[in-house]
């Protein structure tokens, strides 16, 4: 190597490369992390949990350490009646998000806000915590934050999941798992496109919206609609589960996978799901031998199709 | 290969790694290739093999993308490192034993890894999909350990410079282990929103800009020369090919995300840059084909010429697509569409998979000094290679333009799914033709080891390639 042309070739190669890096990884860098983060950012933020991919808490993305989307009628220490808001239950030892672990990614006036206002300093993962998204002034603007209700009201995960009925509490951080693992996100983008799926998909995401999430999971190879807002387009239970037990039941022409396995193997009132006698049924049914397909069983309360349903429905 | 992994360096015999490299690499590609034709199917008829765990498309559709990046494309890449970088050395590769183990590592590294995947178990960003711990074992059980082979051969080369191939290969793996552990940086630290969207395209485009697009220009400058016997046409131009990659083939990541709120500079930046990747690109195809200068008899009647040069010609439609459909006028039309995948495997199956066969090909038959079992069968490999993938290539193209127009004219989204449909179909058809191809390929270079006419000392396989 002790040739002059590869001491030149070396030292160019680090400087092309570097450089090429300081465009590309450093100077981005300072724009995205000055970005603040919007209401939609810190809900997602705070509903989805710390990572909705591989992690510690949950290896085979089962949907565990994710918090709950809890929506509170009644003041759960009073018992007195309230507007309903939705909070983010982190029982004892559920991992806090990025936006409370690490309060930077948040912009200045929501971490500031949520510091101040919020008392998210004080939460503690191994108590567990309660968090709000609330809203306030900073230097004369409204800005959204996230009030940790734990220390500011006394509203404890186990009061407030004590006070909530079972319909009351959304798996979303859980589905969002399941979104990542079934890998719904091969076919669904979550990013409407700019001037053209404003009338089908809704607005684009803007700035700030994902503070806080990872996987993002935007998709890059569209061959089924967009999900960004579906929540908004289409919030029925029964069309969904009948769509995602068997998509041909609803839309004979999908060529979405039937995600009938993510029952289980018991329905809602504990009953064994016959599969092959569903199948057999709907075989006939298509077949044009039987006229009414065969019905779908409700699923049960903590079955993994529970958890996707709850995310799908929160993407509004 | 067990046998070696404990012997002496010195008792091993040359080209082992290599010989081991490729025959793994072609079993990859079965497995890939089976897997993608298996995942066309159910995107053709979405009731084959349905409600199942283990067999749901939304676990197979990335293990199909994994194992054929990382099993045949980056082992065959290995396989051409293990015998070409010794030969433009004028050496032996610096250890057959450390080539042996990397292969040892990671095979049993990629299965594992597809395993879990498969079951789920997925860090939900797409191209870095493995979990963060079996990305730093494969940064350091199997990157580095080949990357010391190759510049440690390098550097105890008995020529005095280094020949254009060698530097692509000595660079491409330093810069691939960089995109590596700085691509997963959002796994490490638990990054997040934009910054984790941006990383993961970010290594996305750099672990096919960086590594697998100049590998396979690199093994063409060596396959290309040997068996013409024409010098490689400008070693200026191969200069000129090797700097653009470094400056502009490393930064244009953020035009994979031109719809995200990500800083208008930096999209208009990505685009521009983007552009730019024609200047590597029409470097390497004119360096090649005018190597070819009164040797394209070759074309003809050469099974590896005729791989590599469809493999370079392929180059042409692909850096076309490459350059302009990242600008925003284009983009708007194409992204997200089926004409993205369909350039995805122009890349991958036509460009790249083109150039690592013929290496694959040349490289058995010159380590093993045997002459290929059948000629019938590879050109057999070869036609349906082509065919197929032209058919894949051509009908997502279109299906792609489909969805393009649907998309900007607002049409109901299951109206493209009908639309579509025939495409599909095609789709699987070709993907099937890729994996019957591959079999029948792994059938030849058995043979071929097994029972191939033996090359006499002093002569090269492609010179006896008709004697009988």
């Amino acid at each position: 190597m002790a040739f002059r042309e590869y001491k030149i070739g070396t030292r160019m190669f680090g400087i092309a490369l570097g450089g090429s890096m300081m465009i590309t990884l450093y100077m981005p860098s300072l724009t995205i992390y000055s970005v603040g983060v919007t209401e939609t950012g810190l809900v997602k933020g705070l509903s989805y949990g710390h990572n909705s991919g591989f992690s510690y808490e949950d290896p085979f993305l089962r949907g565990k350490g994710k918090p709950l989307t809890v929506t509170v009628k009644k003041d759960p220490v009073t018992g007195a009646d309230i507007d309903p808001v939705d909070a983010y239950v982190y029982t004892a030892g559920t991992p806090f998000p990025s936006a409370i672990r690490n309060p930077d990614i948040l912009g200045r006036e929501v971490q500031a806000l949520s510091a101040d206002e919020g008392r998210v300093g004080e939460a503690e993962e191994d108590q567990g915590a309660v968090f709000l998204v609330s809203r306030g002034d900073y230097e004369g603007e409204t800005f959204p934050y996230i009030e940790n209700v734990t220390a500011t009201r006394d509203w404890t995960a186990e009061l407030v999941l004590a006070a909530a009925a079972d319909s009351d509490k959304q798996h979303v951080g859980s589905g969002k798992t399941m979104f990542v693992r079934e890998g719904c996100w091969w076919c669904h983008t979550l990013l409407p496109e700019q001037t053209q799926d404003w009338q089908y998909f809704g607005l684009p995401p803007r700035l700030g919206d994902f503070n806080g999430e990872a996987p993002t999971a935007f998709g890059s190879d569209r061959k089924a609609p967009d999900l960004l807002h579906v929540g908004s387009r289409n919030s029925s239970k029964e069309w969904l589960m009948m769509h995602f037990f068997n998509p041909r039941l609803v839309q004979p022409h999908s060529i979405m996978p039937r995600f009938d396995y993510l029952w289980g193997e018991v329905d809602a009132n504990g009953n064994d799901i016959d599969y092959d006698q569903w199948r057999a049924d709907y075989n006939a049914y298509a077949a044009g031998t039987s006229i009414y397909p065969p019905e779908v069983p409700d699923y049960a309360p903590n079955s993994e199709i529970r958890y996707l349903m709850d995310y799908v429905l929160s993407l509004k | 290969m067990f046998k070696y992994l404990f012997a002496k360096n010195e008792d091993i015999p040359a080209g082992s790694a290599a010989v081991f490299f490729g025959f793994s690499s072609i079993i990859w590609f079965i497995i890939g290739t089976g897997l993608g034709s298996f995942n066309a199917a159910k995107l053709a008829f979405p009731d084959f093999v349905t409600g199942s765990y283990m067999f749901a498309f939304g676990h197979m559709r990335q293990v199909h993308v994994m194992a054929v990046i990382f099993g045949w494309i980056s082992m065959a890449f290995a396989m051409a490192f293990m015998y070409i970088t010794p030969a433009l050395g004028n050496t032996k590769l610096w250890s057959e034993k450390l080539g042996i183990w990397t292969c040892f590592n990671w095979n049993g590294g990629l299965a594992v890894a597809l395993c879990l995947m498969w079951a789920g178990v997925t860090s939900g960003r797409e191209y870095t999909d493995f979990p963060w711990p079996i990305d730093l074992i494969i940064l350091f059980a199997v990157l580095l350990p080949l990357g010391i082979n190759v510049w440690m051969t390098i550097v105890h080369r008995k020529t005095q410079g280094i020949y254009t191939t060698n530097w692509f290969f000595g660079a491409a793996i330093f810069m691939l282990m960089i995109v590596v552990l700085v691509g997963n940086l959002p796994e490490y630290f638990s990054l997040t929103g934009l910054t984790e969207a941006y990383l993961t395209w970010w290594h996305a485009h750099n672990i096919l800009g960086l590594w697998i697009t100049p590998v396979a220009a690199a093994i063409a400058y060596y396959t290309v020369p040997k068996i013409t016997g024409n010098p490689l046409y400008s070693h200026r131009i191969g200069h000129l090919h090797f700097w653009s990659v470094v400056v502009f083939y490393s930064t244009p990541a953020a035009h994979h995300l031109m719809s995200s709120p990500l800083p208008e500079w930096l999209k208009s930046f990505a685009s521009v840059e983007g552009v730019l990747i024609l200047v590597p690109a029409i470097a390497f195809v004119s360096n090649l084909l005018l190597t070819m200068t009164g040797k394209w008899h070759y074309f003809v009647d050469n099974i590896e010429i005729r791989f590599t040069i469809t493999g370079v010609m392929l180059a042409i439609p692909l850096n076309m697509q490459g350059g302009f459909q990242q600008t925003r006028a284009i983009n708007w039309y194409v992204h997200g569409t089926g004409w993205i995948v369909a350039h995805a495997h122009l890349a991958l199956l036509g460009f790249s998979t083109f150039l690592e066969a013929a290496a694959v090909y040349y490289g058995l038959q010159t380590i093993l000094r045997r002459k290929i079992y059948s000629l019938a069968l590879a050109n057999f490999h070869f036609w349906f290679l082509l065919i197929g993938f032209a058919t894949y290539w051509i009908s997502i193209t279109i299906a792609g333009l489909i969805q393009g127009a649907a998309k900007i004219y607002e049409v109901p989204y299951i109206d493209v799914v009908i639309a579509e449909h025939p495409y599909m179909i095609a789709r699987w058809v070709g993907g099937t033709m890729v994996f019957t191809g591959n079999v029948v390929w792994l059938y030849n270079m058995w043979m071929t080891a097994r029972a191939g006419t033996p090359v006499p000392v002093g002569r090269l396989p492609h010179e006896i390639a008709y004697e009988r």
